[in-house]
């Protein structure tokens, strides 16, 4: 297949009217819903009044991103059943969202937080840990906010369409409606968004096997080509990937709604029980996940060959659909990448303006100053991020993802833990959170920034997702420093 | 622990919040091709299928908290 796909004028004019489309509709999203937008809790909560069928779109539009489309089928292309941890994953997430999210919301709503590290602040007091909390928030998410525009590079190098430009121009209408309507506009575009996904999915996946002779042909010849392929590849797991299969998706799964966009989307709900009975609706989209990740298998069965795996899903669409549905699919895809993106702008912004400038550089701060500060935040962290994707190479999306989650996983103490025990001190959690840095970056750095780490216990070996060891010695040490400083605070009798 | 209405009618109703968990991280249970449903090999259709349990086990326990 040619690199340098030709200009198709019928999907590139489809795909710029939905981009136009979406566009207009982030404008118009500042007068939806109408609030005071100089105020952070409306421009970067939306003033907390979504309910269910909002919610729903947000949470999803949000959380099911253009990874989802692209790196997920890429990864399952590339070496099978291991790239379905994401499935797993974003099963098991919801039973936490649905025990733990609402009592979060009950006291941010109460005590008006905004972020996870207004939360620690609140319940700790002190700057420091929180401004660590906030760092963190934002560092794990600049990757993340990257890894969108890799999807977004994706769909417009698969419309034939080469240079940065075309991202570039996306991102800065993106900033800019961010910028004027804050998370109104993701939130009112994800309906576009995910309706569109929707549409792709399901035909995608109702007329690919079609074409290609049914599902258990599919899984034939991603059978066959796995075997020949060999390595610890198949469409079933190797005995020695089960605990690296199993500890990405819980590490995973506890990490996810500790990220600054999944905590803005969920703080933004209008109702603890909102936000549980979304933990029920939300699940519909791991379906669509799952079938998205099958786009990988009906790759192989198509006989699509990419160099570059993240090209997998563009490809299978362009040899197998008319143009019209093409542009369709790509339009999706980028939009998919639009809200999220602004998303974790929206809440890497809030986390820096509250925990990190009010706190320590301007504690005076007006409640308008507090909001067009966040506003121009959120402009630097989407150029930070295409900087980030200019000078990174982008076959790595995946795993900086997954790095990101190593670290975000870090505050995971901080921020559950204490709904549940008053026992813990900022010590405690502030060294177990240091000490999971260090370790989870040390072991990702020592394994070439890849995700898990394998475990040596006598004989025995585990591959193991390398964030769920660094939350398990964070833990550890956040206890014991715990008890050891409650002691000192408490003179001896 | 501070009162509030999160406070379990029945224990028993929060334990099954791990159930999916159990079933799907313990992969010995479902890493295998047969039974194969709809031309899909058993790991994936039991993963599938965990989708709407879960979503099911969520509203049983939403509505014994009521």
């Amino acid at each position: 297949m040619n690199d340098l796909t030709p200009v198709d004028p019928v999907a590139m004019t489809i795909f710029i009217a939905f981009f136009v489309l979406v566009t207009v509709v982030g404008f118009f999203a500042a007068r939806w819903k109408r609030g005071d937008l100089t105020q952070l809790h409306e421009w970067g909560l939306g003033g907390r009044q979504f309910g269910v069928l909002i919610s729903w779109f947000l949470v999803g539009g949000d959380f099911y991103t253009a990874y989802t489309v692209i790196a997920v089928p890429a990864l399952v292309y590339s070496v099978g059943a291991y790239g379905f941890f994401a499935l797993p994953y974003t099963i098991i997430v919801y039973p936490f969202v649905f025990a733990v999210m609402p009592k979060l919301w009950k006291i941010a709503h109460a005590k008006n937080h905004i972020t996870g590290a207004d939360y620690v602040q609140g319940e700790y007091g002190g700057k420091w840990f929180p401004a660590a909390v906030a760092i963190t928030g934002i560092v794990a998410t600049m990757p993340y906010i990257a890894l969108q525009l890799v999807g977004m590079q994706v769909v417009i190098k698969g419309l034939g369409v080469t240079g940065e430009l075309p991202l570039i121009i996306a991102f800065v209408i993106l900033a800019l409606y961010t910028y004027t309507s804050g998370l109104r506009a993701p939130a009112m575009i994800a309906f576009v968004k995910d309706i569109m996904i929707y549409i792709v999915v399901i035909a995608a996946v109702w007329l690919i096997p079609l074409k290609l002779g049914g599902y258990a042909h599919v899984f034939d010849s991603a059978d066959q080509y796995f075997k020949a392929k060999g390595g610890p590849t198949g469409i079933i797991l190797k005995p020695g990937q089960f605990t690296a299969y199993a500890s990405l998706a819980l590490g995973s799964a506890l990490a996810a709604f500790m990220y600054p966009h999944t905590m803005t989307a969920v703080l933004s709900s209008s109702s603890a029980m909102t936000v549980r009975k979304n933990a029920i609706f939300l699940p519909a989209y791991t379906l669509l996940l799952g079938l998205i990740a099958l786009l990988g298998y009906m790759a192989i069965a198509a006989g699509v060959h990419v160099k570059s795996a993240s090209d997998v899903v563009p490809a299978l669409f362009g040899t197998l659909f008319p143009s019209w549905f093409v542009g369709f699919a790509a339009a999706a895809i980028a939009i998919s990448a639009l809200v999220p993106a602004a998303i974790m702008s929206i809440g890497a912004a809030n986390l820096f303006t509250r925990n990190l400038w009010r706190p320590l550089v301007s504690p005076d701060m007006s409640s308008t100053a507090e909001a067009s500060t966040a506003k121009l935040v959120s402009l630097v962290v989407k150029f930070g991020a295409l900087l980030f994707i200019v000078f990174l190479p982008t076959q790595y999306a995946i795993d900086l993802q997954l790095l990101g989650g190593v670290w975000i996983l870090q505050i995971f103490p901080a921020i559950v833990f204490t709904l549940y025990t008053r026992r813990l001190t900022t010590p405690g959690l502030f060294l177990g959170w240091l000490f999971g840095i260090v370790l989870g970056t040390g072991l990702a750095i020592s394994q070439g920034l890849k995700p898990v780490y394998v475990v040596h216990l006598g004989d025995a070996s585990w591959p193991v997702y390398i964030g769920l060891i660094a939350l398990v010695v964070n833990v550890i040490v956040t206890y014991v420093v715990s008890i050891v400083t409650r002691r000192s605070l408490v003179p001896a009798a | 622990m501070e009162s509030d209405n999160d406070a379990p009618r029945g224990p028993w109703l929060w334990v099954a919040l791990f159930i999916p968990y159990v079933a799907l991280l313990w992969l010995p249970f479902y890493n295998d091709t047969r039974p194969s449903f709809a031309g899909f090999p058993f790991f994936y259709w039991y993963q599938f299928l965990w989708v709407p349990l879960t979503s099911l086990l969520l509203y049983i326990v939403h509505r014994g908290l009521k």
